[in-house]
């Protein structure tokens, strides 16, 4: 393997253990035909990040049968692969083999994304005509004259109208748009301003008047266009990325018909009353009632409670549950738009009203801003009417109002420091899905977290490895591999498989454990009742009790806990110390919580809540004044993460729950939620300052332009200034982010060097 | 002046050649993945840009 893909190893293992791998009936459904036999796969393999990677996986992808072509982009972290034939190729697979986890990716056609090349194309097309443009005033400006000044006037007026049509169509669109609907935005100062300078100038060329605007008009378009683009390519990215994460919603099931005919139907399809088949591993696609076979369910996803839930015939099941041990078939009672899944997503849509309020600060600088430059403008040109009784003169002034106030600045001034801000929290692992969410997150006086997955990693570990027998940890490491129960996982985590037994025959009883024949001998692993059956303990130990047993004899016994969340303890104290209440909210009981609660420091925490109760203990407290902030990664968060004022949920969170997210970080630390907060408030008092550039700019530069000294070089000059001035002090924000990724870059070191250890 | 004349419509010319160039270089997909494009330099291979 390559230098890079830190846990590739371990992803490794997960293969080897049997993870969730999508069967070839799901990865035909989700792949689309480029007619001619040739099908296009699309993956999203998370762990890939350098050339080593790209040229691994290119290579051994392209070598298998049937591949036509493998293609990396590095970017969205994906792999398309275009294939031949009926039968699936084996690539994914293949990948896990390479230490790659692949995850499906649904194919989207059109998927490029046309704004963002509009926008590009735009950009080149208003810097062309903007260069152009101003080499020809620069000449006007240093005393050109009579037939020459004309000439350039001319060719200024010539080149400006494809500038004008093409790049400004943007603006025009939006705020005829804007206008249409009996409202206002940034766009309409902007489109009225450019449209009255051009025709202004044009009219200046015709009658060889001194002074013409197109260069003020191109340049401010190329400015402001500048600024749109780095606000789109900063959204866009994001969610790009927590698209392409793992997709943990089932994409289909195997269908069982009445004359025993199987189907395999995607999850739209199912209907009340079919029968479906879940494999060991799979996830349950709708809501049903178990008619044959036993199992252990890992509910955490949906109840955040992580031991697994052992379930028998008659029992009602949940969407989105994983089956873990052993293979069952239910009988669907809800179809998926009325399962567990679609009533989270409509409680989700129900409890974001709340923030649907919000306001980005640019909408609401530029809902003041503009009235107050339209009215300026025409003050102006009503001023220099009544005074001078010049209407030529008047309009001049009152363009170039317009055109000095122009926002390009305040264009700028918010996406340019958003857009280094996700770029610093990205390098950290932390991925922002828009720039209002920073600005939100800056607000927060409390932050809410949820206990498993969030606060705990949701994963049990294995306690008292030290207090066992080494050789008798190698068995059950052995045996333990066989299965996907995450105690198995845990248990295989920590031996090192030795293979000195040679077993016959594994076999699991799902809901009990593994039996192991070998060498005369009978071993079992799993629940000290059944495993244990002449041992004379009694009762179950506090984890339920897993013991190994030999011909059923105890020889080691299994504590499990969960493990708390890298730096959780550091998290909360640095959020304590940035002065934010921290508060925690769970289902566990009571018992579990205060334990977690009291390692942590957490003051407050609610036990035994609900989905419905976490969302209405956030409501509580956002009608009490305070501004919260939701960290959580369950199903069962998922509303709560919609209803708070923003939410930061783990990578491992489900699918669902990272849409409803505003951050997602990527690591195991907990540090990414403090780290997030101190960035966007960083980020925020740098986008106040800005904006008060901008106002000063305008502050000192109006006065002059409605008194009519404003030349086109002033104007020009001012604008170009202020510009570069906003943008400067943006990258101030660089050099605070390098310091944090040093921190990080040190833990991440120190935590892989206790891994080998 | 007469320079001018068509010193101008070369100059257009050229940055028009640059734009059109930009332009293609976009539709091509050349700004797909652009840190797999930084990447992939480090690969000795023979390597076409996708569509």
């Amino acid at each position: 393997m390559s230098c890079c893909a830190p846990g590739a190893e371990m992803a490794l293992d997960l293969v080897n253990t049997g993870s969730v791998l999508p069967s070839s009936q799901e990865i035909r459904l989700a792949s689309r035909s480029l007619g001619d036999d040739l099908h296009q796969t699309d993956l999203s393999v998370p762990t890939v990040h350098c050339a080593g990677c790209i040229q691994t996986i290119e290579t051994a992808l392209g070598k298998l049968d049937r591949v036509e072509s493998a293609r990396v982009n590095l970017s969205t972290k994906r792999v398309s692969v275009r294939w031949r034939g009926d039968e699936v190729p084996p690539f994914v697979v293949a990948l896990g083999r390479l230490g790659y986890q692949a995850h499906l990716f649904p194919s989207e056609v059109g998927d490029k994304d046309r704004t963002l090349s509009d926008l590009i194309r735009a950009v080149a097309v208003a810097g062309f005509a903007a260069g152009n443009i101003m080499l020809l005033s620069v000449s006007v400006w240093s005393g050109a004259e009579g037939a020459t000044r004309d000439l350039f006037h001319w060719v200024s007026a010539l080149i400006a109208i494809p500038a004008l049509a093409f790049a400004g169509g943007i603006f025009f669109r939006s705020a005829w748009n804007a206008l249409r609907h009996g409202r206002m935005n940034m766009d309409v100062p902007i489109a009225v301003g450019v449209s009255l300078a051009y025709a202004m100038s044009l009219y200046e060329t015709i009658n060889h008047g001194d002074h013409a605007y197109f260069d003020a008009s191109v340049s401010l378009l190329f400015f402001l266009l500048i600024g749109r683009t780095l606000d789109h390519v900063m959204r866009e990215r994001a969610r790009t990325a927590v698209k392409g994460l793992s997709q943990l919603a089932a994409h289909g099931a195997m269908v069982l018909r009445s004359d025993g005919a199987r189907d395999y139907l995607p999850v739209g399809e199912i209907e009340p009353g079919m029968r479906l088949l879940i494999a060991a591993g799979e996830r349950i696609p709708v809501d049903g009632k178990i008619i044959q076979g036993t199992s252990d369910l890992d509910c955490s996803l949906a109840s955040g409670e992580s031991t697994p839930k052992n379930v028998a015939p008659g029992e009602a099941v949940q969407a989105g549950v994983l089956n873990l041990t052993g293979p069952l078939t239910i009988e669907a009672t809800a179809a998926a738009k009325d399962s567990f899944l679609a009533e989270m997503v409509r409680l989700m849509e129900a409890a974001e009203g709340g923030r649907a309020h919000y306001r980005r600060i640019a909408d609401r600088v530029s809902a003041l801003y503009a009235p107050v430059v339209h009215l300026t403008a025409f003050a102006t040109f009503l001023g220099w009417m009544a005074v001078t009784g010049d209407w030529h003169r008047a309009i001049t002034i009152a363009i170039a109002v317009l055109i000095i106030t122009c926002p390009c600045a305040l264009g700028l001034a918010v996406p340019i420091v958003q857009v280094v801000a996700a770029r610093r929290l990205f390098e950290n692992g932390i991925m922002v899905k828009d720039g209002s969410a920073m600005e939100r997150l800056a607000t927060i006086d409390t932050a809410v977290f949820d206990k498993t997955g969030t606060l705990t990693l949701g994963q049990p570990r294995l306690v008292n490895a030290s207090s066992i027998d080494p050789a008798m940890l190698a068995v059950a490491g052995d045996m333990a591999t066989h299965s996907r129960h995450p105690f198995s996982k845990a248990i295989a985590g920590f031996a090192h498989p030795g293979g000195q037994y040679k077993f016959d025959a594994v076999t699991e009883h799902p809901g009990f454990g593994i039996e192991a024949t070998g060498a005369g001998s009978t071993w079992r692993l799993g629940r000290r009742g059944w495993a244990g059956w002449r041992a004379r303990t009694g009762g179950e130990g506090k984890h339920g009790g897993t013991v190994l047993t030999k011909d059923g004899f105890i020889v080691a016994t299994f504590d499990f806990e969960d493990a708390l969340r890298a730096d959780a303890k550091a998290a909360i104290g640095q959020l304590s110390h940035a002065g934010v209440s921290v508060e925690m909210l769970s289902g566990d009981t009571a018992g579990a919580c205060g334990e977690v609660a009291e390692m942590l420091g957490v003051k407050d925490f609610v036990p035994c809540l609900l989905p419905s109760g976490k969302v209405e203990r956030i409501e509580t407290l956002a009608k009490d004044g305070h501004k919260v902030l939701m960290v959580g990664d369950g199903l069962n968060d998922t509303p709560a993460l919609s209803a708070a004022h923003v939410s930061i949920a783990p990578a491992t969170a489900a699918d669902i729950g990272r849409n409803a997210a505003d951050f997602v970080f990527l690591r195991e630390s907990l540090l990414a939620v403090p780290l997030a907060l101190d960035v966007s408030r960083k980020a925020g008092h740098l986008i106040r300052q800005n904006i008060a550039i901008a106002i000063v700019y305008n502050a000192v530069a109006v006065p002059i332009a409605i008194l009519g000294h404003a030349t086109p070089l002033l104007a020009a000059i001012a604008m170009s200034a202020s510009s570069v001035l906003v943008i400067g002090n943006a990258l101030r924000l660089h050099g605070f982010g390098a310091n944090a990724t040093l921190q990080v870059i040190q833990k991440v070191g120190r935590s892989a060097v206790s891994y080998s250890a | 002046m007469t320079t001018l004349l068509y010193l101008i419509p070369v100059a257009l010319f050229l940055g028009a050649l640059g734009v059109s160039g930009f332009v293609w270089a976009l539709r091509s997909g050349q700004y797909e993945d652009l840190d797999g494009a930084a990447e992939r330099i480090l690969i000795d291979r023979d390597d076409k840009p996708e569509r």
